[in-house]
């Protein structure tokens, strides 16, 4: 995956990886299938989820994404937001049609 | 399921040890330096480098632009520790830090958490109602200001650089560092000038 510029927008994955098996995930429950905004590339680090099962762990993008809180929760003041650290493999383009097109 | 009893887990932190001294992955050197920097790690730090970011534009450019080198400025050795990210309040935004998935929290530059920060009403309220968690601790933010909660849930650590309050002009860098508390650096608390001092 090519690296994503701040301004793209994503979303996190609906993927429940805990329903299927031991894991170790650093992508919060109340973001999965949500949309955001890249924020800034953090950097590159070793994947936790191989590095705590001592796997080889290769290094993956972590971005800073930005939310809109009121809609993640039903509740809370618009304009406010939540900002959180997340690995590439964990986005997908928020419009995959618009991705084909 | 109830924790190990202390003499259990003493003995197995004892084995480890040996166990990671005999194959080389520490010494005993290395494990002193560390406590030592553990122990010295305090919020005092994080408050002088927010004090002299209010001082020194320059110095406030590399606090935002990298937290980890302005640690570094300070005395603070931030090898081994995690990259330190700075978030900036500004008039119309305030910034509230938790880690809802563990407790990660930048010890490097604020030394140990508090407990609550751990709790599971903290880092479940706090993204979902920062609001009513910041009233509860007597903050209320200026109409209009803006919350962007931030999860820290990775490989990067989150301060918060408050804004200065307004009738601090004048003040040292030492007076602007007494004001910046723990709290204030994670964003539950805002600097607060003493009426004390104001006078």
């Amino acid at each position: 995956m090519a690296e994503l510029a701040p301004g793209t927008r994503v979303r996190v994955k609906d993927d429940w990886p805990e329903r299927r098996g031991p894991c170790h995930i650093r992508t919060p429950h109340y973001l999965r299938g949500r949309s955001g905004t890249v924020q800034r590339v953090l950097g590159r680090f070793a994947n936790p989820e191989d590095l705590a099962f001592a796997r080889p762990a290769p290094k993956r993008v972590l971005y800073h994404v930005l939310f809109d809180q009121p809609p993640i929760f039903q509740e809370g003041r618009p304009g406010d937001e939540v900002l959180v650290e997340i690995f590439e493999h964990w986005l997908e383009p928020e419009n995959p049609a618009q991705e084909a097109a | 399921m109830s924790p190990p009893a202390r003499r259990e887990s003493l003995a197995q932190l004892e084995a480890l040890i040996a166990a990671l001294k005999a194959k080389g992955i520490v010494s005993e050197e290395e494990l002193a330096a560390r406590q030592a920097s553990t122990d010295r790690a305090s919020p005092e730090t994080g408050a002088r480098m927010v004090a002299r970011a209010w001082l020194d534009p320059e110095y406030r450019a590399l606090l935002l632009r990298d937290g980890a080198q302005a640690a570094e400025r300070m005395g603070v050795s931030m090898a081994g520790a995690p990259p330190l990210g700075v978030l900036e309040d500004t008039a119309a935004r305030h910034h509230l830090v938790v880690c809802t998935l563990c407790s990660c929290y930048p010890r490097a530059v604020l030394g140990y958490p508090p407990h609550w920060y751990k709790s599971f009403a903290y880092r479940s309220r706090a993204v979902r109602d920062p609001r009513g968690v910041l009233a509860e601790w007597g903050t209320v933010l200026p109409e209009g200001m803006e919350i962007r909660v931030v999860d820290s849930t990775a490989d990067y650590r989150w301060m918060v650089l408050p804004m200065r309050p307004a009738g601090t002009e004048g003040w040292s860098e030492d007076q602007l560092a007494a004001i910046v508390t723990r709290d204030a650096l994670v964003g539950v608390a805002l600097p607060q000038q003493p009426a004390a001092a104001a006078a």
